[in-house]
């Protein structure tokens, strides 16, 4: 009798337990892939295609799904490191020169209002309509140069956006030991 | 008065050197050649230019006007003739440039028409107004909009207005001086402060190494009948951090969290503030001039009367550096920076300038490995742990870096004063802090960016469709119209009108917009072959029924050479008639 008992309880305790874990598998079923969210958090959205995919989603899907991590030159070697560290792969060198963040300029003057190059901008930032003069809004261009070889009569060029006071940042107090430097440099303090 | 006084945690006491500097009276500095007035001279928004070159401007007269609410006007230092509004080297710790009105006195120093306001009589929001194109902002360092910090709290009474004229870096002697000579003034400021605010108290909280201004200072408030506390804190630096000068005078601890004090019902104003809002207020004067130390390695200290925009090597001149002077200091030794080029101008916050050398600032000896004493966290006045902060901002550990509240920390540079391996911990949190900017800047462009190009597919994708069913209808009327056309030209055949009918009827029910185009041309083709041949068949017996003999004669002869020259085959099929249709 007490064994039945035993039982009775423990197939009772196994139905309650089933029943809540599966309630809780339809409630807080999670939507999509939770690992390609974080790595395209650290992707640079500059959808540049530099990677060979055709936008920064693309490409997080495909590093989810075992692409190499330092096919993003906008990236840099940070964001390589980033990658790195959250997939816990190893950090791999840069699959390209590191270039710095720089915007796309018009040369109003030579533009001759074609359009191509609005068509190119992934992020819109370019306005202008046929046969008028094209200007990149520059705090919305991402720089990706994807505006530059449609162009018939290279009149866009990137510029190295500037230091300014505001973007200005404090330097970091060491100077850093690259491992390429052949030997050890000493420690020093930055002037 | 006697008052019960609260103690905050931490802080050093580094010595005050404030001797040299508060024996002499103030000294107004002479006019100089050229003032450079940066446009960029409080928190939030850049003043926008509204004089070009070649303009005429008199003292007062406005130069840069606000942007905003948390921004606050710009004026002209003296009358004179505006040279250039061009970027020039503001007093930064980066050393770059930045937008700033460039002016040749003429001299004169004639003042433009000044409008003063009776602050009781007056709205709040015109006396908010009236101290934003004034120009007015906080004088104690940051560079607080005034009136910002005016306008009251919604829903939290104000318990205590504090104001500071604790001083407490070493060096530094223009509030001393601003109190001990001017107290009546500044006295007046506090009350038209009290007047907006409606404050329960009002605290005047001084070090009590500054006995003249104490004295002075209640003076004035006798004077006046005002019920103003003046008390006297005791030295220690930093008590006169505005969270740390709270604590002293209140016992209130401010959290971390919050963004304004008003929020706990305090606030608290530099002594300079209270006075130049009395000039803007009861005589119209913008702030176009402040008091500032000059000290160190000079022959001469002394507090002077300055214009904003005077160039700091001018001023330096004037308290005669020994020739080893290699550099000037702005702000005081605990807090201030190397200016990166002498020649850029005084600000609205610049409160002093230190003649550098290396006896008074020793060139640090080499950072050495943490040991782990503790002795930054006893010091910090905020109950931070910097070893902690440091060993994350050293490891670039950002996150981390935040869950020990770095931004909470004000830079005061206890911990680096005390630590005994001379690690300069503020450098360190400066750049994670700057690093958490950029990055937090960065983030939200990515964010935008990626908002932008997934609204771009989704507007070229909507486009795409839209086109195609726009083309699928245009062609399937198209194609209904050409059939009925051709069904009504090839009356006589019936049968050869099903078909396009039946390429019409297959093109409009067509789910896909693709495939109904397809069908839609297959039909115009079909129709137009259609036509062709009874065009043809219609065209074929015209001229060839009523000819004459000889006619006759002459068509068998030009069919006899074609034939022969493998021309043509025979006349009724002609295939050329097709492709040409």
């Amino acid at each position: 009798m007490d064994i039945l008992l035993a039982i009775a309880i423990m197939a009772l305790g196994a139905v309650v337990l089933g029943a809540a874990l599966g309630y809780a598998s339809i409630k807080f079923k999670v939507e999509g892939d939770p690992l390609v969210e974080k790595i395209e958090a650290i992707l640079p959205q500059t959808q540049c295609g530099q990677c060979g995919y055709p936008g920064c989603r693309p490409y997080a899907e495909a590093i989810a799904n075992g692409d190499e991590i330092n096919k993003c030159p906008p990236g840099g070697s940070e964001g390589v490191q980033r990658l790195a560290d959250l997939l816990g792969r190893e950090a791999k060198p840069l699959d390209a020169e590191e270039k710095p963040k720089s915007v796309a300029i018009i040369d109003e003057q030579t533009c001759i209002g074609c359009t191509l190059c609005i068509q190119a901008c992934p992020v819109d930032a370019i306005v202008g309509a046929a046969k008028q003069m094209h200007t990149i809004v520059a705090p919305l261009c991402t720089g990706c140069e994807l505006c530059l070889p449609p162009c018939p009569v290279e009149c866009i060029h990137m510029e190295a956006i500037p230091e300014t006071i505001d973007n200005w940042k404090w330097k970091y107090p060491l100077v850093e030991i690259k491992p390429d430097m052949g030997q050890a440099a000493p420690i020093k303090e930055a002037a | 008065m006697l008052m019960n006084l609260f103690k905050f945690k931490g802080g050093v006491k580094p010595p005050s050197n404030k001797l040299q500097s508060n024996h002499l009276p103030i000294a107004q500095a002479p006019l100089p050649a050229r003032l450079v007035v940066p446009l960029h001279q409080s928190i939030g928004g850049t003043p926008r230019p509204i004089v070009a070159a070649g303009d005429h401007v008199l003292k007062g007269q406005m130069i840069g006007e606000a942007d905003g609410w948390i921004s606050a006007a710009v004026h002209a230092p003296t009358s004179g003739t505006v040279i250039e509004v061009a970027m020039h080297v503001r007093p930064h710790p980066s050393g770059l440039d930045s937008l700033c009105v460039v002016i040749e006195p003429d001299g004169k120093d004639e003042w433009i028409a000044r409008t003063p306001i009776d602050h009781k009589a007056a709205a709040p929001a015109d006396v908010f107004h009236h101290l934003q194109q004034c120009g007015i902002v906080g004088l104690g360092g940051a560079g607080f909009p005034a009136h910002g910090k005016l306008t009251p709290s919604k829903g939290v009474a104000m318990d205590e207005l504090i104001i500071n004229g604790a001083e407490c870096e070493p060096f530094i002697t223009c509030d001393d001086l601003l109190m001990r000579e001017r107290a009546d003034e500044v006295v007046r400021g506090i009350a038209v402060f009290r007047d907006l605010l409606q404050p329960k108290k009002v605290l005047i909280g001084i070090e009590d190494n500054k006995p003249e201004a104490i004295a002075a200072m209640q003076v004035a408030v006798d004077a006046q009948k005002e019920p103003f506390s003046v008390v006297a804190v005791p030295t220690l630096y930093p008590a006169g951090g505005a969270k740390q000068l709270i604590r002293v005078l209140t016992g209130k601890e401010v959290p971390g969290s919050m963004r304004s004090t008003a929020d706990m019902g305090v606030q608290v104003f530099n002594v300079g503030t209270a006075y130049s809002a009395w000039r803007a207020i009861a005589h119209g004067e913008p702030l176009i001039s402040r008091i500032l130390t000059i000290t160190g390695n000079v022959h001469a200290p002394r507090n002077y009367e300055v214009l904003i925009g005077t160039p700091m090597d001018e001023l330096l001149a004037l308290a005669q550096p020994h020739p080893d002077t290699d550099g000037i200091v702005m702000g005081g030794p605990m807090m201030g920076f190397l200016v990166p080029d002498v020649h850029a101008p005084v600000v609205k916050t610049t409160n002093c300038l230190i003649a550098h050398d290396d006896r008074l600032f020793p060139p640090k000896a080499p950072e050495m490995p943490c040991i782990r004493c503790g002795a930054c966290a006893r010091a910090c006045p905020h109950e931070l742990q910097p070893f902690e902060l440091y060993w994350f901002s050293r490891a670039k550990n950002f996150g981390k870096t935040q869950e020990y509240n770095i931004f909470d920390c004000i830079e005061c540079g206890c911990c680096s004063y005390v630590c005994p391996s001379r690690i300069p911990l503020v450098q360190y949190f400066r750049f994670a802090k700057s690093e958490i900017w950029a990055r937090e800047r960065e983030k939200n462009a990515a964010d935008q960016a990626k908002a932008r190009f997934e609204f771009k597919q989704l507007r070229e994708e909507r486009e795409k469709a839209e086109k195609a069913e726009k083309l699928a209808k245009a062609a399937a009327a198209q194609a209904a119209k050409k059939a009925a056309e051709a069904a009504a030209a090839a009356a006589s055949p019936a049968s050869e009108g099903e078909a396009p009918a039946s390429a019409v009827a297959e093109a409009a029910p067509a789910p896909v917009a693709v495939d109904a185009e397809k069908a839609a041309k297959m039909a115009t083709i079909q129709a137009a072959m259609e036509r062709a041949k009874a065009q043809r068949e219609a065209a074929q017996p015209k001229n060839t029924d009523a000819l004459k003999a000889a006619q006759q004669k002459e068509i068998d002869e030009i069919e006899a050479r074609r034939q022969a020259a493998h021309l043509s085959e025979p006349p009724p099929v002609a295939p050329a008639s097709e492709k040409t249709e």
